[in-house]
């Protein structure tokens, strides 16, 4: 690789916003016919790096040279027609139109201004061929899957003649076999001499296409490494750097003692509770301080659960009692009328309002429960957002910014911060990690530990088990939309035995976690 | 992964979902006209379809330039007023005594500027078109009223030969020219909507305008080029009118905007924008003009049926909409 000339050179790039300096002298190189995997944190400078890159940004400092020649684009179009194209990780396409118009629109043949429909369709079925993509063009892209619609990006990409291809986060919405496809894609396109930038936050993935990887953290170069020479765990230890030992003291703290926790009251009681078609009538208990993990397979009915206990679905079958009392918790209100809060998993369609700022997000559930007549006074509102922008380490630290500007997790932590500061009793967390990066993970695991401490009770809901393992008390096991058993969190318990546990019975599915 | 799991289910006889509403809307108007023809007897006669196009072809020439808009997922309130604008300075130009090309090429660029300005405002302001057409609907009735109070007439031979000449058949069948007018409006329409990168990107704006923006499309241009076409389409729609009616009234015309809405909605273009066709409007205003016709001929009933009519109709239609719209989730 060393002998031959790299197609894009980035050298000493930096970029600063307002009170943040994002990119600190970042060297990138990037040679033709390579899978190039650009690893950091969230706000490490990954996407920084690739505004600057397409045009959307302009750096304060550094060069770029695209094959020996030195550019600076205006944006993404200049940058695609040098042979720059970036898929993004939302489709930007247009579901409403054809296949074949989505590739071409905008380049689309014409004679004397009317397009050629039929060579467009052609073309288009001849360029998905060599993807080896045989769809139907002439219908909307809106009607095939999102892998499917993500690959028609590719070859939208791919047609500009493109000789850098950037895929950011391509593979956040795709199952297994759609990651295959498109990796099978991405070796094709490698093969034929195209480099390909890719940003994810998979691990397994990076091991599995890339050929080189290259590490920012804060904004600076770690490094770039050839992949087979990096193991995982010193990526990971490049990735966040020191913050690693956050996730090994919590190891080591684990094994909690349930004892001391069944001894407090119960805060909630949940007995044969169940709704029809969802969940299969369960008992659950749970302790003021105590974390209770929910394990299962993804569609056990961990989040029925959830949604049952927070009145967000009504039960058909069972009672419900808080604090010894018996309730019905009908609804969210009800439910929050009690302390209790709940963390969707899907923050943006469910949780957060991406135009409104951050402080106005976190505000949202006190103002609710307060009551709209009696707004919260502004100084109030900034001190309680302040402590948790600054508890939650939520960056930017700048309440004032709308939510959709921020990472991944740090919407979660907006999120969470939104429920902290109604104080509940019993925080209810549906995989309140996925999709965010290791940092930002440890911190939140940390919390959830340090809120456990302090007598919050936490219902923590994940798919990874290693996570549930390390924080629960005790564990309830899911499986085909039924509550199987609770594990005492004991040092008898680990992955293998819950997985085993999950996959005990009639059904010989190997465990996914 | 096999190919055929990419597919999607198509039989060869199920129709593809897009034309679902205006197929909805033919299956309506012949059913209207069938309806009709079973219960009046002079209903049959080719001579009331042509007056429906005689009667509406103003409204289906506004309702084209509408459906640019409205695939582009905005809205132009201010039809109505700029049709009246058009008539009423064309019949005063003429009572002035003005040459009538002269007056001709005015009125066909006052409309169109009117336009292009309210789309300027929109795109560079971000403001919402809903609130900027409304802003021309008032300025322009304004303009009517300011250019005179009461109704002026139109004297000029050139109008009255547009306003009288008959094309017809040997059997005494006709249209007026408005029709042709109207006809060629639609044709070109539907050519730009179809065959043309400005077309194309209208329907791109309307499916998502972020998408629009990061595949390079123009789209600026494209949002303020859909407002000068409704503004010449009602420009064009006001000349006609004023070839109808021979006068410019400066009460003219009013709520028609809503008319030309409702034809487009009920002509399956979706109001959010992105899915449409210029056929399908031409559908809506059919329906709307038949509607009126059946009434006429029952001459029983009230004319606010036809209110009441459509009123039902757009809900009908909103509804289907909407359930394709959930069936695709």
């Amino acid at each position: 690789m060393s002998g031959r000339q790299p197609v894009l050179t980035m050298t000493a790039i930096s970029k600063s916003f307002p009170g943040v300096r994002a990119l600190d002298g970042v060297d990138f190189r990037l040679f033709p016919g390579e899978v190039h995997a650009l690893m950091g944190e969230n706000g490490a400078g990954k996407s920084t790096l690739i505004k600057v890159l397409t045009g959307v940004y302009a750096h304060d400092a550094g060069a770029i040279e695209l094959a020996g020649q030195q550019v600076s684009f205006t944006g993404p179009m200049q940058a695609a027609a040098a042979g720059v194209s970036t898929v993004y990780q939302e489709v930007n396409l247009c579901a409403n139109l054809s296949v074949a118009e989505n590739i071409f629109i905008g380049r689309e043949p014409r004679t004397f201004g009317a397009i050629r429909w039929g060579e467009m369709r052609r073309r288009a079925r001849d360029l998905l061929a060599k993807l080896d993509l045989h769809i139907d063009v002439t219908q909307l892209l809106g009607t095939y899957s999102l892998a499917v619609q993500q690959m028609v990006a590719i070859a939208r990409a791919i047609d500009i003649q493109a000789r850098v291809l950037i895929l950011d986060e391509p593979t956040s919405s795709l199952d297994a076999t759609e990651v295959e496809q498109l990796f099978r894609i991405m070796r094709q396109l490698r093969d034929e001499g195209i480099a390909i930038i890719f940003v994810t936050h998979f691990l397994d993935q990076v091991y599995g296409i890339a050929d080189r990887i290259t590490v920012l953290r804060n904004g600076r170069l770690v490094g770039e490494y050839p992949t087979a020479e990096l193991p995982q765990l010193a990526l990971v230890e490049k990735m966040i750097g020191k913050e690693l030992d956050v996730l090994e003291s919590l190891e080591e703290q684990s094994k909690r003692d349930l004892a001391a926790i069944e001894a407090n009251t119960p805060f909630l009681q949940a007995e044969e509770l169940g709704r029809k078609g969802s969940v299969t009538p369960f008992s659950l208990t749970i302790h003021a301080g105590e974390v209770v993990g929910l394990a299962g397979l993804l569609g056990s009915g961990r989040t029925e659960v959830a949604r049952l206990l927070f009145g967000a679905d009504r039960a058909d079958h069972g009672k419900v009692a808080v604090d010894g009392k018996p309730t019905a918790l009908r609804n969210p209100i009800a439910a929050i009328g009690h302390d209790i809060a709940f963390c969707s998993e899907n923050r943006r369609t469910e949780g957060l309002v991406g135009e409104l700022s951050v402080r106005e997000n976190i505000i949202l559930a006190m103002q609710a429960a307060r009551g709209w007549l009696r707004p919260i006074p502004r100084r109030r509102q900034d001190e309680l957002v302040d402590k948790y922008v600054k508890a939650l380490s939520i960056r930017p630290a700048d309440p004032e910014i709308p939510v959709r500007n921020l990472s991944g997790g740090n919407q979660q932590k907006v999120l969470l911060a939104r429920w902290l500061i109604t104080e509940p009793r019993l925080l209810i967390l549906d995989e309140p990690t996925r999709g965010i990066d290791v940092g930002a993970k440890a911190e939140i695991q940390k919390l959830v530990v340090q809120l456990s401490d302090g007598g919050m009770a936490v219902l923590f809901i994940s798919a990874e088990l290693e996570e549930v393992l390390r924080l629960s008390h005790k564990i309830a096991v899911m499986r085909d939309r039924q509550l199987i058993t609770e594990l005492a969190n004991d040092h008898t318990v680990d992955a293998d035995r819950v997985m085993q546990t999950i996959a005990s019975g009639t059904h010989h599915e190997g465990p996914q976690a | 992964m096999t190919t055929t799991s990419l597919t999607p289910t198509r039989d060869w006889w199920r129709i593809p979902q897009r034309y679902v509403p205006v197929l909805a809307t033919l299956t309506l108007l012949l059913v209207m006209y069938a309806v009709g023809v079973s219960q009046y007897r002079a209903f049959s006669n080719v001579q009331v379809v042509f007056n429906v196009f005689i009667d509406n072809g103003f409204l289906l020439v506004v309702a084209v330039g509408m459906t640019f808009v409205i695939l582009t997922g905005g809205i132009d309130l201010s039809v109505g007023s700029v049709v009246a604008m058009t008539a009423m300075m064309s019949a005063s130009l003429l009572q002035g005594g003005m040459d009538p090309g002269a007056v001709l090429v005015i009125a066909l660029l006052v409309g169109p500027t009117l336009g292009f300005l309210m789309g300027c405002v929109i795109h560079f302001f971000e403001i919402q078109p809903f609130i900027v057409t409304l802003a021309g609907m008032f300025f322009a009735r304004g303009m009517c009223t300011f250019i005179s109070k009461s109704s002026i007439p139109i004297t000029d031979p050139f109008w009255t030969t547009m306003a009288q000449e008959r094309i017809g058949d040997p059997k005494g069948n006709f249209v007026s020219i408005s029709v042709l007018v109207a006809f060629v409006v639609v044709l070109i329409g539907a050519f730009v909507l179809a065959y043309t990168r400005l077309g194309r990107n209208v329907y791109a704006l309307g499916g998502n305008q972020q998408s629009a923006l990061l595949m390079g499309l123009p789209v600026g241009q494209t949002k303020i080029a859909v407002y000068a076409i409704s503004g010449l389409c009602s420009a064009i729609g006001g000349i006609l009118l004023s070839f109808y009616t021979l006068s410019g009234a400066p009460l003219i015309a009013v709520g028609m905007e809503l008319d030309v809405i409702a034809a487009v909605v009920i002509g399956g273009t979706v109001l959010t924008g992105g899915s449409g066709y210029v056929f399908g409007t031409v559908l809506g205003v059919l329906v709307l003009g038949v509607i009126r016709t059946l009434i006429t001929f029952d001459g029983s009933l009230n004319s606010w049926w036809t209110k009441i009519v459509i009123g039902g109709l757009l809900f009908a239609f909103i509804l289907l909409q909407r359930l394709i719209g959930i069936r695709k989730k």
